[in-house]
């Protein structure tokens, strides 16, 4: 489906995340944590870079990766990104909700 | 009326890796959708969190239907050992931690670790033997306490 958001018209899935990461920007991404109640900041940016150069090298996401990423850890993870961090990032982020179970 | 999950707890009474396993995937899985789980180690489930214990949990290789194997070969010396190393490789493959990494992860993601007063008490263990990041040492009664919300869930293991 089509939504309109920070003047820019993207398809979504009807979870809300976008369906071709070109259409993904910057001002999107922020407009997207709003929505989220997710008040964007240079952290939140960092985890949003590494969970890109996950996605462009088709590497699975996962906590225990977050753990390893060197980026950030679990704890602050959690605090970032309340209520369901993983799904939370990678909808900000413009890619597919991962399909991991851990 | 909202029908949604907002917590859950589970029971973890087994020692053996694949029940252990199936309590931290499904309470880690809980905290990655956003929901609260907590996890009560009761009876043999106590091994899981025991420092010197947790990293030899084992998969039943008696009176599992599920192995395929009959039950007098199961129970041959180094059987066990045998199936556990087949299921750990397995669960590599699958970038799934080690216990005590597992119970790191968990703690970290703001699941919350208990051990039963009752079954503490039977062992005779201490405090001291238990992981550092267990959250408390419970009665049965404390636990259903925190069960007392609407939306909670508890499942036994």
């Amino acid at each position: 489906m089509k939504k309109f958001i920070a003047n820019t018209e993207i398809d979504v899935n009807d979870e809300g995340y976008l369906t071709d990461f070109s259409q993904w920007n910057k001002d999107i991404g922020n407009e997207l944590a709003k929505e989220q109640e997710i008040e964007m900041t240079d952290k939140h940016w960092e985890v949003i870079d590494y969970i890109h150069d996950k996605y462009k090298n088709e590497e699975p996401l996962s906590i225990r990766g977050i753990k390893k990423s060197g980026v950030i850890n679990i704890k602050e993870f959690y605090a970032l990104f309340p209520a369901g961090p993983l799904k939370k990032a990678t909808l900000i982020a413009g890619i597919p909700k991962p399909k991991s179970c851990i | 009326m909202s029908t949604k999950v907002k917590k859950m707890l589970f029971i973890l009474s087994k020692a053996t890796i694949e029940n252990a396993y199936a309590a931290f995937v499904m309470a880690n899985g809980a905290r990655m959708e956003g929901i609260e789980s907590e996890i009560f180690f009761t009876f043999f489930g106590l091994e899981a969190i025991q420092k010197k214990k947790l990293e030899h949990l084992k998969v039943a290789t008696v009176g599992n239907p599920g192995m395929h194997i009959p039950t007098m070969i199961g129970g041959l010396p180094g059987m066990e050992a045998l199936a556990t190393k087949m299921m750990k490789k397995e669960m590599d493959k699958l970038d799934m931690p080690p216990v005590d990494e597992f119970l790191e992860i968990l703690s970290d993601s703001g699941c919350k670790l208990w051990a039963c007063k009752l079954a503490v008490d039977m062992f005779h263990l201490d405090r001291e033997d238990l992981i550092d990041d267990l959250d408390g040492i419970l009665t049965i009664g404390d636990f259903y306490s925190r069960a007392d919300q609407e939306g909670c869930q508890l499942l036994f293991i």
